[in-house]
């Protein structure tokens, strides 16, 4: 692609002094962190952010009348105006905080969820993650609705056809992943989007893997909920995104209830407060979102396409070592992929890769992934994975080769 | 060429190596009268056991084991201990192993089983070792439901 190629390179070594935990031995070993589909770090900007809101500026936000609260409401809300311009969301209106993909994904389930009745179809695709598996499960349990899994192929890529053929008159909603948490997939979100809306089905893309490494446009997407996480794109924990269309939105019971989420409260009636606000109850989390705001600064800052061009080089040079390597299988082998590697080892289990590879500094996954439907089909009990952030090195990738050929040599 | 290192070769001790490589007694056995199945939810792990008791003597110990080397090794080295024992007899050995890996005194562990007194270093294989013996105590009860590692203790 030109964008990627006309996009200016990273100065990865610069980009790792933002991140003093990237800077560690661990067993000895200069840590190798390759588990950043699991949980990526945090830059000194987005820690300050955090620290400088609790130092300076807390207090609760859209309700009190002083000094603090405004000011903690103007962090807040711009922290939302940052969210809305990254995904180029139509309106702040769009954009509701929640914990994380996994809540965000409960919240549709929940919300949107009360209009499905018994017969009604939700559509999905063999390569979810449970958090896009089991709400679907839960909610089928509750209203009588069916769950259809769209089959994936050897190479771990969606069967267009298959999906196509699933799109009924019973489909109520469509829920796919973006990019694949366990193979790397990235799906071909925009072809998928366009057949379920041209039938009136909306759809949500669960975008936990792909907001880190690609630029996101939810208009451009034309999907009608995308939900992300903050801390695998380098964000804090305990804070994430439901974006939803507004006119979607407006139409939908709230979701968790209490404080914020209300206009008046009687014990002859509630009114509930108008958008973002309906679906956010409680106290939000507020440090969180101005720490994922600043994360999307950074991000930006950086350059998506610069991010993008950088990872798409650590995924073929890993994946070309990896394939020298007697006896390793690559699981997920898609055209259009993301930068994460699962493989096996002939003879080797993935949980024992793990600990050795562990004891040389480098940190991989290994295990289902929380995709186990995907392991199934692929007849495996799990594999171990590497998985790519834009601060990693090619030495980094030789480490994890050097630490592979020692698992190997003890397993001999 | 980098060696493996004290830590490693304390996990994967030679036994412990052979034992996975070439696990003893493992497959379903001809004749036996009580089975069990084992689940580590966490990483996958299967463990099925099966016992020929008779008297109250467990006259035949076998297992099959889908896991990682660490779990097949312990399974293997489990069958070795207690094949051929009352029933008395290796429900105290499935207490003292349990009890020297959760409590980090695995150094305690004594013959072969020493072997795998390493793992106790490691929080997160220790389930990996326990798993076998968790089956074991579940065929000896009878106890018709799938243990898994996440079941607080072993139970009694």
């Amino acid at each position: 692609m030109s964008l990627v190629t006309a996009s200016p390179p990273l100065d990865v070594e610069a980009v790792r002094g933002d991140f003093p935990i990237l800077a560690q031995q661990v067993n000895g070993h200069p840590l190798a962190y390759l588990d950043n589909a699991a949980s990526s770090q945090r830059p000194l900007q987005v820690l300050e952010a955090m620290q400088n809101y609790y130092t300076h500026d807390h207090a609760n936000v859209h309700r009190g009348v002083h000094s603090l609260s405004h000011r903690a409401t103007d962090h807040y809300e711009a922290a939302r105006e940052t969210v809305r311009a990254f995904v180029n969301a139509a309106s702040v209106r769009e954009i509701i905080f929640t914990r994380g993909t996994t809540e965000a994904i409960n919240l549709v389930a929940f919300s949107f969820g009360q209009r499905l009745q018994a017969g009604d179809e939700i559509l999905i695709t063999a390569m979810e993650h449970h958090s896009n598996i089991v709400p679907w499960q839960l909610l089928c349990e509750r209203s009588g609705a069916v769950l259809r899994v769209a089959p994936i192929n050897d190479a771990g890529e969606l069967v267009l056809a298959e999906f196509m053929a699933l799109l009924g008159p019973r489909t109520k909603l469509v829920a796919v992943t973006h990019v694949s948490n366990a193979l790397g997939t990235v799906n071909p979100v925009k072809v998928l989007i366009a057949a379920a809306r041209s039938r009136g089905i909306p759809v949500l893309l669960d975008g936990a893997q792909a907001i880190p490494h690609q630029a996101v446009d939810v208009r451009d997407l034309d999907c009608d909920f995308y939900a992300f996480s903050g801390h695998k794109m380098c964000g804090p924990t305990g804070i994430g995104v439901l974006y939803g269309r507004e006119a979607m939105l407006q139409d939908l019971p709230p979701f968790q209830s209490g404080g914020d989420m209300i206009l008046t409260v009687s014990f002859k009636g509630t009114t509930y407060n108008e958008l973002p606000y309906r679906f956010e109850a409680g106290t939000p989390h507020i440090a969180g979102a101005i720490g994922l705001a600043a994360a999307m600064n950074y991000l930006t800052r950086l350059g998506l396409p610069s991010i993008a061009a950088w990872e798409a080089g650590l995924l073929s040079y890993a994946t070309g070592l990896l394939l020298q390597l007697p006896g390793l299988s690559i699981v997920g082998t898609a055209r259009d992929k993301a930068s994460l590697v699962s493989f096996n080892i002939a003879g080797i289990h993935p949980h024992d890769l793990g600990t050795i590879l562990d004891q040389r500094g480098v940190a991989i996954r290994a295990g289902h992934h929380c995709a186990m439907p995907v392991m199934e089909r692929f007849g495996l009990a799990g594999t171990a994975r590497a998985s790519f952030a834009f601060y990693n090195t090619r030495g980094e990738i030789d480490q994890l080769l050097d630490a592979l050929r020692l698992a190997q040599r003890m397993f001999a | 060429m980098s060696e493996p290192g004290r830590e490693l070769t304390d996990l994967y001790r030679q036994i412990v190596l052979d034992h996975s490589r070439h696990p003893r007694h493992q497959g379903r056995p001809e004749h036996y009268n009580r089975e069990a199945e084992g689940h580590n939810p966490l990483c996958g792990d299967k463990v099925r056991i099966y016992l020929q008791l008779q008297d109250d003597l467990l006259q035949e110990v076998a297992f099959e084991a889908s896991g990682c080397a660490i779990c097949r090794a312990s399974a293997s080295l489990m069958t070795e201990t207690v094949r051929r024992r009352a029933l008395l007899e290796a429900r105290a050995a499935v207490d003292e192993f349990d009890r020297a890996l959760s409590t980090g005194a695995g150094a305690t562990l004594t013959g072969d089983l020493a072997a795998l007194g390493g793992v106790s270093q490691y929080p997160s294989r220790i389930r990996c070792a326990t798993l076998p013996w968790k089956t074991l105590l579940a065929a000896m009860d009878a106890t018709a439901a799938t243990v898994t590692t996440e079941q607080e203790s072993i139970q009694r």
